[in-house]
Order: C-alpha cells, then sequence, then structure tokens
C-alpha cells in the first residue's frame, strides 16, 4: 500500500507548549529497515517528537516527513503508512483479543479478503493463537504490548513508531518484544523506538540520545560509546564514596566523575597517567583505594557524560 | 512530571499551540519525498465505519450499567409517569358543616357528592373541627352552609356559602375553586328557576351560553398527554446522556490516542458512535409507544410513519448534541452533568410535557424556542392525540432538522479541531 519509502526525515523540528519548549530543533533521518532508536529520561521530549511524526501533534516549526509525506500537512497519508504504539497501553480493555483486532483490521481498512489471514498472521506473531477470546483487560501485561504492537501492523505499514514500548513489563516478556522487534526489521520495516533503558537501546542499529528536548548525539552504540567520551573511563572502587567524589571532582586531569553502584566512573584524557593521579590523591586524602582500573564505557557513561557537559555549558551560559 | 505525561490535559484543555503566525517554518523539497502513493482516501470509508460502530455496540453491550439504562430506565419512566403522575383533580376530599339542616342544604351538598370531583367525606358539628380537618390534610376544601341558608333562599335575599381551600398547592387550589362555583352556581340558577315558576313568572330564555367540547383528549385524562411526553424524556436521556460519555471515556481511558493515530476521521468516529446509540434510541421509543399503547391505552390516532420521522430527528438532535458535550467535556463527570443539564432537565420542564409553554413568562417561552425537545413534544401530542400527518408537521419537524443537522456540523468540527 506505499510506494516504497520507508524513511523518516526530520529537520529542525520544534514543539513549544507555552513557554516550554519541548522539542528543540532536532534534525535526523532513517535509514529504510533498520531499529532506530530515541534514547533520553523521561521529560525528554522522545514521546513528544514521536506524536509529531504520528500526525498527532502538530510542530511549532520545522517539518517532518514520514513515508514521503508532510506530517503537518498530510497528517491522513502518514497515519495510513504508520503503525503507533503509544506508552500507555490503549486497546480497548473491555473488547476481546479477537475484536480489538477485527476493530483496528477494519480502521485500518484491511481489505475484507485477507482480513483473515492478516488477523492469523498477528495472532502468531504475537503468540496469542488460542486466546481470541479472553477480554484484553485480562491479559498479562506482556501479552498487552504484544497485542498492542499487533493492531498497529495489521496493515503491514513500511514505519512503525513504538512509544516506550516495553515499559512496565517483567525481562522475559522485554526480551520477546524485542526479539519481535527485530523480526519486523529484517521484513524492512523501519522501527522507530523510544526507551530510557540503556541496556535496550544496544538493541539499536542506531541511537539518538535526547535531552531536554535537544538531540546531543546520533550514532550507532558502538559509535556512540567510541567516539562521545574525550578520554578514558576509569572504574575506581573506593572508600568513602561520597568524599572520594568530591575530591576528585575539583581535580584537574579528572574531566568527569559520577557514582555508579557501589563505584565511582571518571573520565580522564589519558588513562595510565589518570590512574597514578587518583591513586596518589586518594591515599593522600587517608581513603582506601581497593581497585583502579581502565574500562569500556557503557551507553550509560557516554550518556551521563554528555549531559553533564550540556548542564555545565548551560550553567556557564547563564 | 514528564511534559509527555501531561499531554493530553494540554490537548484536552485546547492549549496545544497551533504554529504561530510569523514563525518562519522552513519547506524544503517536500515533491521529492512523495512518489504518488496512497492518498488519504478522502470521505466516509464504510469499513471504518463499521468497524467503529460494531466496537461502540459490543462496548454498550458489554457494559451492563449502560445496557441497564437503555433496557430498564425506558419502562421505568412510563410506568412511574403513567402511574404516579396524574394531573387530574378528581375526587377531592371535602368537610362540611351544615349549620342549616335543612332539605335546601342537604340539596346543595347532594350535587356536591354528584360531582365526581369531590367526595363529601364528612358532615362535620363544628367550624374548628372542619378547619383541623384542613390543617392536618384529610379535607383539601371545607364547605360551611350559614344557618340562615333555606331562610334567605326562600326569602329571595343574597346568599353566602362559605369553601375553605388548602391553598398550599395553588394549582389545584384555583381548578378546586372552579368546580365548586360551578357546582354552587348550577344550584343556584335552579333555585332562581323555581322561584320565578313558583311566582308564575316565564323564565326569560338564556341569553347567551358557552358549550364547552372537549376534543383530542374528550376525557381531559392527563395520562393521555404525559405518557406521550415521557418519550422526550427517554429520548433525551439515552441520546445525550449515554453518548456524552463516549468520547470523554476515549480520552480518560487512553483509548482515543491509539484511535486518532488510524486513518479514522472525525466523521467516521462521530458516525460510528453515534449509529449504535441510535439504534438503541429508537428501540426504546418503540419500547415506549408499545407501553403507552397496550398497557396504558393511550389514544393514538395519527399514523407510526408520522412518529418514525419526528422520534428519528429528534433523536439525532440529541445524539449530536450529546456528542458535542462529549467533545468539549474534560471528564465523563463533567460531561455527564452537563448533559443532564442540557437534555434532560430542560426536556422535563420546559418542552410542554408537564407544565404548558403558554403559561410561561414570555421570557422563559422565549427559551424554549431553542429546544428540540419542545418541538418534539408539540409533534408527539398533535401524532397522538389530533392525528396530524406527516406533512401538516412542519412547524414542529422543520426546527427539529435544523437542529440535527447544525449541532452534528458543529459537533464533528470542535473534534476535527481537537484532533489535529
Amino acid at each position: 500500500m506505499n510506494n516504497g519509502d520507508r524513511s523518516v526525515v526530520v529537520r529542525d523540528l520544534v514543539k513549544r507548549f507555552g513557554d516550554f519548549t519541548a522539542v528543540n530543533h532536532i534534525s535526523m533521518e532513517t535509514r529504510n529497515g533498520e531499529i532506530f532508536g530515541f534514547l533520553g529520561p523521561n521529560g525528554a521530549g522522545k514521546s513528544t517528537t514521536i506524536r509529531m511524526l504520528c500526525g498527532l501533534l502538530t510542530p511549532t516549526s520545522g517539518q517532518a516527513i514520514v513515508a514521503g509525506y508532510d506530517v503537518a500537512r498530510q497528517p491522513e497519508s502518514v497515519r495510513q503508512n504508520i503503525g503507533y504504539m503509544s506508552q500507555k497501553f490503549s486497546l480497548y480493555n473491555d473488547l476481546k483479543v479477537i475484536e480489538n483486532l477485527r476493530l483496528f483490521a477494519g480502521l485500518y481498512n484491511v481489505p475484507h479478503k485477507i482480513l483473515r489471514e492478516r488477523i492469523e498472521w498477528a495472532l502468531d506473531m504475537a503468540n496469542l493463537k488460542g486466546q481470541e477470546n479472553l477480554i484484553t483487560g485480562t491479559l498479562p501485561g506482556g501479552w498487552k504490548q504484544r497485542l498492542a504492537l499487533g493492531c498497529a501492523v495489521l496493515h503491514r505499514p513500511p514505519i512503525i513508531f513504538l512509544d516506550e514500548p516495553t515499559s512496565g513489563v517483567d525481562p522475559i516478556s522485554r526480551r520477546q518484544f524485542w526479539e519481535l522487534i527485530h523480526h519486523m526489521a529484517e521484513d524492512g520495516v523501519t522501527v522507530f523506538v523510544t526507551t530510557h533503558y540503556m541496556e535496550e537501546a544496544e538493541y539499536c542499529n542506531r541511537l539518538a540520545l535526547i535531552y531536554r528536548g535537544k538531540m546531543v548525539a546520533l550514532g550507532t552504540p558502538t559509535e556512540l560509546k567510541q567516539e562521545s567520551m574525550k578520554g578514558d573511563l576509569l572504574l575506581v572502587e573506593c572508600e568513602p564514596l561520597g568524599p572520594a567524589l568530591e575530591a576528585l571532582q575539583g581535580t584537574p586531569g579528572v574531566l568527569d566523575a559520577a557514582v555508579f553502584g557501589n563505584s565511582l566512573h571518571l573520565v580522564v584524557s589519558e588513562a595510565e597517567r589518570g590512574a597514578a593521579q587518583v591513586q596518589q590523591l586518594l591515599a593522600s586524602r587517608g581513603m582506601r583505594v581497593s581497585k583502579v582500573e581502565k574500562i569500556r564505557p557503557t551507553l550509560e557513561d557516554v550518556f551521563v557524560s554528555l549531559t553533564t557537559e550540556r548542564s555545565r555549558t548551560r550553567e556557564g551560559a547563564a | 512530571m514528564s511534559h509527555s505525561s501531561s499531554w493530553l490535559e494540554r490537548f484536552q484543555s485546547g492549549s496545544v499551540a497551533e504554529s504561530p503566525v510569523g514563525e518562519p517554518v522552513q519547506h524544503f523539497a517536500t515533491t521529492n519525498h512523495n512518489f504518488g502513493g496512497v492518498r488519504s482516501d478522502s470521505g466516509l470509508s464504510f469499513t471504518r465505519l463499521l468497524a467503529m460502530a460494531k466496537k461502540e455496540m459490543i462496548q454498550i453491550v458489554r457494559d451492563t450499567r449502560s445496557l441497564g439504562i437503555v433496557v430498564l430506565m425506558p419502562v421505568v419512566l412510563v410506568l412511574l409517569f403513567g402511574y404516579g403522575v396524574n394531573l387530574d383533580l378528581k375526587h377531592m376530599p371535602i368537610y362540611v358543616v351544615d349549620q342549616d339542616g335543612s332539605q335546601d342544604s342537604q340539596d346543595l351538598l347532594k350535587r356536591f357528592q354528584n360531582s365526581e370531583y369531590f367526595d363529601l367525606i364528612r358532615v362535620v358539628r363544628s367550624y374548628p373541627e372542619l378547619v383541623r380537618a384542613i390543617d392536618d390534610g384529610r379535607a383539601k376544601m371545607g364547605l360551611v352552609i350559614p344557618w340562615d341558608f333555606s331562610q334567605n333562599l326562600r326569602t329571595g335575599a343574597p346568599v353566602g356559602v362559605q369553601a375553605l381551600i388548602d391553598a398550599s398547592d395553588d394549582n389545584s387550589a384555583n381548578v378546586l375553586t372552579g368546580y365548586a362555583q360551578s357546582v354552587v352556581s348550577d344550584y343556584s340558577s335552579q333555585v332562581q328557576l323555581q322561584w320565578m315558576q313558583r311566582r308564575g313568572m316565564t323564565p326569560p330564555p338564556p341569553v347567551l351560553s358557552v358549550e364547552n367540547r372537549v376534543w383530542y383528549n374528550e376525557d381531559l385524562e392527563s395520562s393521555a398527554f404525559i405518557i406521550p411526553g415521557v418519550l422526550a424524556l427517554v429520548m433525551s436521556v439515552i441520546g445525550a446522556f449515554l453518548t456524552s460519555l463516549t468520547i470523554s471515556r476515549e480520552w480518560e481511558r487512553g483509548t482515543m490516542e491509539q484511535l486518532i493515530s488510524t486513518p479514522v476521521s472525525p466523521m467516521e468516529i462521530m458516525l460510528g458512535k453515534l449509529i449504535p446509540y441510535f439504534v438503541l434510541g429508537m428501540f426504546d421509543a418503540a419500547l415506549c409507544v408499545g407501553l403507552a399503547l397496550y398497557w396504558f391505552h393511550v389514544p393514538f390516532r395519527g399514523t407510526f410513519g408520522a412518529l418514525f420521522v419526528s422520534s428519528a430527528l429528534f433523536l439525532v438532535a440529541v445524539l449530536a448534541l450529546g456528542f458535542f458535550i462529549s467533545v468539549i467535556a474534560k471528564n465523563q463527570l463533567a460531561a455527564s452533568q452537563i448533559a443532564l443539564l442540557a437534555t434532560f432537565l430542560p426536556a422535563f420542564l420546559l418542552s410542554g410535557f408537564l407544565f404548558s409553554i403558554e403559561q410561561m413568562p414570555k421570557i422563559v417561552q422565549l427559551v424554549t424556542r431553542v429546544l428540540p425537545a419542545r418541538y418534539y413534544v408539540s409533534a408527539l401530542k398533535m401524532i397522538f392525540l389530533k392525528g396530524t400527518p406527516l406533512r401538516m408537521l412542519g412547524g414542529e419537524l422543520i426546527p427539529l432538522v435544523i437542529f440535527a443537522i447544525l449541532l452534528s456540523l458543529v459537533a464533528t468540527g470542535v473534534l476535527h479541531k481537537r484532533l489535529v
């Protein structure tokens, strides 16, 4: 039903609610059949962006082209070529599984001839065969999410938008759900997904890091981990943690310091020299250091590093 | 709090900003992306409409509360009004003090007794006893026949009979006074006649007299116009009250967001939601009419065609009103209250259903002109009691058509603005 355009192109997209800028000049472009992740904390502007891309909110300025259609001017055409799963579960709880599927098949104008086949396909994909007559409200969280995905793709859209699809779902269901997403992508569907789970972000082909309405980095998870850190990452295990962090934050050569679990992660310009410096400083203050080693950064490190940099420049500017 | 979670609230309160004027919107080569794919199919899609209507019907049937309202309310209201509300004043209890105790006073009292409007409960001895009976509600009226009643009648002196009336309900007091006066004046003219005959005078021929003939509701039974009026009440509740919840419920439960991410159009949402309620409303209308005709034996002189057309028009008007309320209200509670105020109360008080519009103050009469219920109740009375054919109901039906069209257009327009 589509011309084959599976892309999402965003230029300078802005959304303001009164004085509040929820989305601040975001630009990006997806590649066909990739899983594109939007990673950021709650309130960063992920959902607002996805709603604009689905034609549910009108952009304040800028432009977004989804499947070849301008979201502001051709929202109807956009809606025919996408599947959308909102953050909050929003199927009808008082309908049966099969009734929800039939409803959305009807709303997406799935032709009568292939209706049965499509619904079978969706049930199969969502692993809900045999559960057709259950009332949706009684399903466990993970099943609901799979049903929601099934309803969103009944018309085989070239692009699907998933807004925090796995929030509130147990880890096993979450993994199953990501397997589904990968199957979709293998079939050539472009998947646009938001999340605030760092480990989920690793499953994406490419990622945009969103912070306070701005896009702070864009790339594959590997690229982000390698390129976004200015310097090397050190893991420091020491006692007591709080005073150690305070002492290190002011030290020249330490670019960034943050608590990670029961250890510290430090960004230093060069690993070996930095490690020696840290050992010396903490020892001179009488703190017990059990481990200092160079580690590979995780996405979380990248995120923390990029966002603290942002807030620092922000404070500096103010 | 995340701003995105408050999106629905913003959305609902209508504060979602459109592109501000003067904001430079960059348009770049959009055409590059358009390879002539599927355009949005404008107009109504039967598939989508059917899907919406089916879903809505399933939800109504599965929700026992709304199903209860649909099935029980018409029955309860018709029975309640059929049995409970009786505006006829008949068999009003009266007490009498007959100080005269003559044949003449007996004659007068017999006249009261023979009237179907009065029941002569008791003849008491003293005035205070009479007053007590009125005070504690045993009597609606007390009659005092003076000791010189018979004597004065014979001498031709003016005679007065005192009537004490419980006017705590001033309307029925007025009616009662009228009835009492007519009984007394009938008696008075008979006495005059006898007086003249006894003196060998020929009574003058009656100069002018009014002869009343009651048409359309010959027995002046209030149920004959109240029960058809209940139809308007039932349709208002089904039409506006139930539908007023449908859109606000979708917003409250978050299902609206999923709904509007599909290609379904505002018009399809509205029609898809209203069709099931239309079916239910007409079902209820049939239920009320059935009860009226076969249980209460209300006279029906019109045609079912005229009844169907006017009911359908009224139903469309109230459905559109309910839908409109549902679109503008923020939640189900507000929606149901607005719907009650906007339809149920006017249908009850101002439609001419219980209280005659002609007797209302001028300003209130003007207000009734913008109420669909007024025209419907008027049409119902004409169809039931007069048998007015469809082609002569223009004065009632044309306003209903205007309401139906206007309210539907406004409702879809408002929904459209809310969605995009």
